[in-house]
């Protein structure tokens, strides 16, 4: 028997592999029984109702959400030993890209750049030049010094994924990018994605309705009440919302009871 | 006494060093605060100093150095609330600041202290600095500074989109902490200038002047250091030369000064901000464009860069706006210039 050296993870290592993931929330299983391999390259469509769970699985595929079960691995490596941040871009679902002091367009997008710099470092020249890339391929780069507050939803929106995409990251995870969006904006946002996809990206997208990515899709996963209801080819838009059977209750209910007083913790994150 | 032996003064000059320490680090970590909608921390950690100046009244220990420990675990405290207490959080600091205030007043009259000496913190006593006090400011201050501009990125990151810094690996709690803890600093910094019961103001007022006028993160963070600067440094000056005619207290006239500032770039805020809505490119259907009216050029002028009337870009042209019409120059296949209604 000879000594091989250090296991190295092999360079062809699926982005994501998920077996028997479980999340809850306030003690209750939401996602129950989740198996999600993605391969290198792929665009996959986690698609459902409201409440069916589908943007739970990516907070927790993100480590945004802890497992309460089940075995996940980024790249080949377990998630509690995963440091290779630089290798995932995440856009987040939500309404803008505002906070309570100006920031113009091109310092948010700069922000996607810190997995790649050391603490007390300038932005180096290629910092700079993927920020400008990353601009370009959502078409605003000519809106870099314009304040994020004056853009609208759409871009706002776009300028997430610029930020994502400057730091050159493989697999993306986008969590309903679509969502509010008006038609030129989601367009320009497909032409985006589809950019990425030539590039070889590897994409795991949340939405409730593909409009003009429905192209860019190779795989649909729908979920139905915390798990896999279907994973396979993309499908149409009517069979992913009329289900063959609707559970008893309603699914827009809250997965669990909302608890308020001044020092509990309300598990429930807002979004 | 004139002006040039007043700056001559050694308790002047200390206080004019610690003015400029005082006025560079409370904006610093101020805007960070501001940026997460949570410009009154400062208050609050004011509040929560109180305790800490009287514990060192009443066990004879620096009241500064207590007021930084203090001030310091309030700050930790309040952070691990926020986090766990989510929409809930804000009753709870404020069971936390009303518990500082009173336990502040509480141990300084059992230490049988006279209101006066806990009222030099409460409002400030810059004159009345000390050596070693001028000392513990500035490097306090330097501290602070480093920190806050140093790790600008990571920090504008964090509190800009925590879910998103979180999924870029960075600790989200450790920064979050950084922030609440570089902001008991800047507290207990600026108590012996503005007090506690003003500290607030010289964390957020340049921070609210500077980002009337300026559209990007850096400009407000730079531009409010600047501004907290002019404002702690005039107004000692001010309350110093007042002083020959009546009792002017320094802290109160800083805050007033910088409220001034606020006061004077508000309205230009406002203009601009108006001018930038009005100027905002009106929306291109993807769709073929809408059936639209057209109008006879029977203006009493062609519309045009210089006609006065506010040209709004539209896509590939410029639409002018007046009176409630979008005009657009067209000219059809004859080659007749009309307007369109956009």
């Amino acid at each position: 028997m000879s000594l091989s050296p250090l296991p190295a993870a092999p360079p062809t290592a699926p982005p994501i592999t998920l077996t028997g993931g479980v999340v809850a929330i306030g003690g209750r299983p939401v996602l129950r029984g989740i198996n999600l391999n993605v391969e290198s390259g792929e665009f996959v469509a986690l698609m459902g109702a409201n409440g069916s769970g589908k943007s739970t699985l990516v907070r927790a595929l993100t480590g945004l959400r802890p497992l309460a079960g089940g075995h996940l691995e980024l790249f080949g490596t377990p998630f509690d030993a995963f440091d290779a941040w630089h290798r995932i871009g995440f856009v987040p679902q939500r309404v803008g890209a505002t906070s309570g002091v100006p920031a113009n367009v091109w310092e948010v997008v700069a922000s996607g750049r810190l997995t790649h710099r050391r603490l007390f470092r300038p932005l180096s020249r290629a910092d700079r030049a993927a920020i400008d890339d990353a601009l370009e391929v959502v078409g605003l780069a000519h809106k870099g010094h314009e304040g994020v507050a004056t853009l609208s939803g759409g871009q706002q929106q776009r300028v997430l994924i610029a930020r994502a995409l400057a730091a050159e990251p493989e697999l993306f995870f986008l969590d309903e990018p679509t969502a509010g969006v008006d038609l030129p904006n989601q367009h320009a946002l497909a032409d985006a994605l589809a950019q990425l996809k030539a590039r070889g990206a590897t994409i795991v997208l949340v939405a409730h309705e593909l409009g003009p990515l429905e192209s860019l899709v190779d795989r649909a996963v729908v979920m139905g009440d915390g798990r896999v209801a279907y994973d396979g080819p993309p499908l149409a838009h009517a069979d992913v919302h009329a289900p063959h059977h609707r559970s008893a209750y309603d699914l827009h209910a809250d997965h669990a009871p909302h608890v308020a007083s001044p020092l509990e913790a309300d598990e429930e994150t807002h979004r | 006494m004139t002006p040039a032996d007043l700056f001559g003064l050694p308790f002047m000059q200390r206080a004019l060093i610690a003015a400029v320490f005082t006025g560079l680090a409370a904006p610093a970590v101020g805007t960070y605060l501001v940026q997460r909608r949570l410009a009154l921390m400062g208050d609050g950690l004011g509040h929560v100093a109180v305790t800490g100046v009287a514990l060192g009244l009443l066990t004879g220990a620096s009241p500064t150095w207590t007021a930084v420990v203090v001030a310091v675990l309030g700050a930790t405290l309040i952070e691990i609330i926020r986090e766990r207490g989510h929409a809930n959080g804000d009753v709870a600091l404020a069971l936390l600041f009303y518990g500082g205030l009173a336990g502040g007043v509480l141990l300084t009259g059992i230490s049988g202290e006279s209101a006066t000496h806990l009222q030099e913190y409460l409002f400030g006593s810059i004159t009345t600095i000390g050596i070693s006090d001028v000392v513990v400011t500035m490097v306090l201050a330097a501290v602070v500074i480093t920190v806050g501009v140093g790790l600008s990125p990571q920090l504008f990151a964090v509190a800009q989109d925590q879910e998103f810094a979180k999924v870029s690996g960075l600790n989200v709690r450790a920064y979050n902490l950084l922030v609440a803890v570089l902001a008991a600093v800047s507290v207990t910094v600026a108590m012996r200038t503005v007090g506690l019961l003003l500290v607030s103001a010289l964390m957020v007022v340049p921070v609210a002047t500077s980002q009337q006028v300026s559209r990007s993160f850096r400009t407000t963070l730079l531009g409010a250091m600047a501004l907290g600067t002019f404002a702690s440094l005039g107004g000692l000056v001010i309350s110093a030369f007042a002083s020959f005619k009546a009792t002017v207290a320094p802290g109160p006239t800083i805050v007033l000064l910088a409220l001034a500032c606020f006061a004077v770039t508000w309205p230009i805020g406002s203009l601009l901000r108006h001018r930038r809505r009005l100027a905002a490119p009106f929306p291109v259907e993807a769709e073929a464009p809408a059936e639209h009216e057209t109008c006879e050029m029977t203006h009493d002028h062609e519309h045009g860069p210089h006609c006065g009337h506010l040209a709004v870009e539209h896509g590939d042209h410029v639409d002018y706006v007046h009176d409630g019409h979008r005009h657009a120059v067209h000219v059809d296949q004859t080659g007749a210039p009309h307007y369109d209604e956009h």
